[in-house]
């Protein structure tokens, strides 16, 4: 590496145009939103600068303190479905043979490069009410109906209901394990696929079953990788904020969407703001633990 | 007890064929990559697929049509959506990718003071959620009273982009041999000889994965533009936004497939760039 004094006139042409932008358009941004964060919310809905922390303590009045907890309860929910089925998709992706891995990993990733938006109304046309589930559920009960008409029992069933799916916590659950599985997936096949696969097999050879094998060689070999796809997947559900807008109901407004409606129909950015700022905390202080975490694993292996 | 049970074993899996830790020979495995796919993908298809159902209600296959399409094609809002996203897609990317190859170069090449710091704040717009930055960038353009439109849309989507486009080029650069420009120098080349003729052509590869990053980027985003567009600047994400709001119709379906067809195609091509420029180099070295 180069010391930057060495040629001091390509260092500021290289270094100077990007930080402007990133202080102008990003930093100062977040400063102006962090400054918000202490102000105060006028009679007409402006705001006034001021040196208090009223709204920091409003967001942890019931009501809002209620969708924090219960943005976190979804997104835990969410990182733990995404686990379930992430680990075995990554051990089919890791243990598949050369010829068929890329191909498989690249069937992963295939979704994640479909827009969110879209991704997310797909899911709208399923869960609906004559979405493709019901549809397919009043087709079931049509044919069970039939059949209990054949055996004499006309009307055991009665008519069919259609399911509430859509606009509700499940809906939310489910559009988000969608969107997020390509991204614990990645990370959990990028350790097991560099995993020392004679460990497994001095597992199984001394007598240990497949299960045994997987919970005591496997699973804290990967570890690092499961951290890293749970935290991605914590962080990115947390702080969502299409998915409960498009497949949620009232029950499952999440603190992305209190942030927007604060600047957009309440009209309290204060407030917002400093929602907005509990969440990037939030974010800075779970990244914060996974590079410590992943310093600590290097500091062991060395 | 162990050495008369292990030959059991081994005898039972050879009769089967599959090696101990071949797990995705095995049924059962088989069957959750399966089920995982066919939930990655569903939705996915069935959007496609009914894009091109000749129905209104958008639930049970009536005929092959194309209608769709040409009303999306023909519909003036969505146009404008579309011209939109292009402007501001290509003005991003441009910018985004001269910007992030710069401070890509000068974060892999030299040591200043701040460094560290300035290597996390340069990752802090990839890290932040989504819906913060876009209040944040509303609020800024609220404060110095500049009205949304193109422009303050153009302006977040170059600063959340160039941080990757960054990240890119100074990955690329890492195998950059810096002989060879110490070489061109003592060949009598001047520093932007050198820039121009050994540095730069290295360096393509990872400026042209980056400009596709920030390009599918901008293409896509929805919520910071959400945040940041006024009435005559939606894009085309912010437009099947507001239909979907609207009602589930055949119409957005073709509005989204022409979104994930444009977006997979700039993805692979920027898959094909970069493994013909790995297969070159690699080439090159040995």
């Amino acid at each position: 590496m180069e010391d930057w004094r060495k040629n001091k006139l390509v260092f500021w042409i290289l270094y100077l145009p990007p930080t402007a932008w990133l202080v102008l358009f990003f930093t100062i941004p977040l400063a102006i939103v962090w400054v918000y964060s202490f102000g105060e919310r006028g009679p007409l809905g402006q705001t006034e600068i001021a040196i208090s922390f009223a709204n920091y303590i409003r967001s942890m009045e019931w009501t809002n303190l209620y969708i924090i907890l219960k943005s976190i309860w979804i997104a835990t929910v969410t990182t733990a479905i995404c686990l379930l089925i992430g680990f075995p998709l990554a051990m089919g992706i890791a243990f598949a043979s050369a010829r068929y891995r890329n191909v498989l990993l690249l069937l992963v990733i295939l979704p994640f490069w479909t827009n969110l938006l879209v991704r997310t109304y797909a899911w709208i046309a399923i869960l609906r009410t004559n979405g493709h589930v019901n549809w397919f559920l009043e087709w079931v009960h049509g044919l069970l109906a039939g059949v209990f008409g054949l055996l004499g029992m006309p009307d055991v069933l009665g008519t069919f209901e259609p399911l509430q799916l859509l606009y509700n916590q499940k809906a939310v659950i489910i559009g988000l394990v969608y969107v997020n599985l390509p991204f614990v997936v990645l990370p959990l096949y990028a350790t097991l696929e560099k995993l020392d696969k004679s460990f497994l097999e001095a597992s199984l050879d001394l007598g240990a079953g497949q299960w045994r094998t997987l919970f005591s060689v496997t699973a804290p070999l990967a570890w690092p990788g499961i951290v890293t796809a749970a935290m991605l997947c914590f962080i990115l559900s947390l702080g969502t904020y299409l998915t409960p807008d498009l497949l949620g109901g009232p029950d499952s407004v999440m603190i992305g969407n209190l942030i927007a409606q604060q600047f957009g129909p309440s009209r309290d950015w204060p407030f917002g703001s400093a929602l907005s700022f509990l969440l990037m905390y939030v974010t800075f202080i779970l990244l914060w633990i996974r590079a410590f975490a992943a310093r600590g694993e290097k500091g062991k292996l060395h | 007890m162990a050495s008369t049970t292990l030959p059991d074993v081994s005898t039972r899996r050879q009769k089967a064929g599959i090696a101990p830790l071949e797990y995705t020979r095995r049924l059962w495995l088989q069957l959750i990559l399966a089920g995982s796919f066919v939930f990655l993908y569903f939705p996915i298809f069935a959007l496609i697929a009914f894009s091109f159902n000749d129905s209104k209600r958008n639930i049970t296959w009536q005929g092959f049509t194309f209608d769709y399409y040409v009303k999306a094609f023909t519909n003036s809002s969505l146009h404008e959506a579309a011209l939109n996203t292009l402007i501001i897609a290509s003005i991003s990317t441009v910018v985004s990718t001269v910007l992030g190859a710069m401070i890509g170069l000068v974060l892999q090449r030299y040591r200043f003071p701040g460094k560290g710091g300035y290597d996390g704040l340069i990752h802090l717009p990839i890290v932040i959620p989504e819906v913060c930055l876009g209040v944040a960038m509303l609020a800024f353009f609220s404060a110095i009273s500049m009205p949304l439109g193109i422009a303050t849309v153009t302006i977040s989507h170059i600063a959340f982009s160039f941080p990757f486009v960054a990240v890119v080029v100074r990955a690329r650069m890492e195998g950059f041999d810096l002989a060879l420009e110490e070489a061109s120098r003592d060949l009598g080349a001047s520093e932007w000889q050198t820039f121009w003729n050994v540095t730069f052509p290295y360096m393509v590869p990872g400026v042209v994965a980056g400009a596709l990053l920030a390009m599918t980027l901008s293409l896509d985003d929805f919520v910071i533009t959400f945040f940041t567009s006024g009435p005559g600047s939606t894009t085309f994400p912010v437009k099947i936004y507001s239909m979907v709001r609207f009602s589930v119709t055949p119409e957005v379906n073709a509005a989204s497939t022409i979104l994930i067809v444009l977006t997979l195609a700039l993805t692979v091509a920027a898959m094909m760039i970069q493994s013909r420029s790995d297969k070159k180099t690699k080439k090159a070295n040995g």
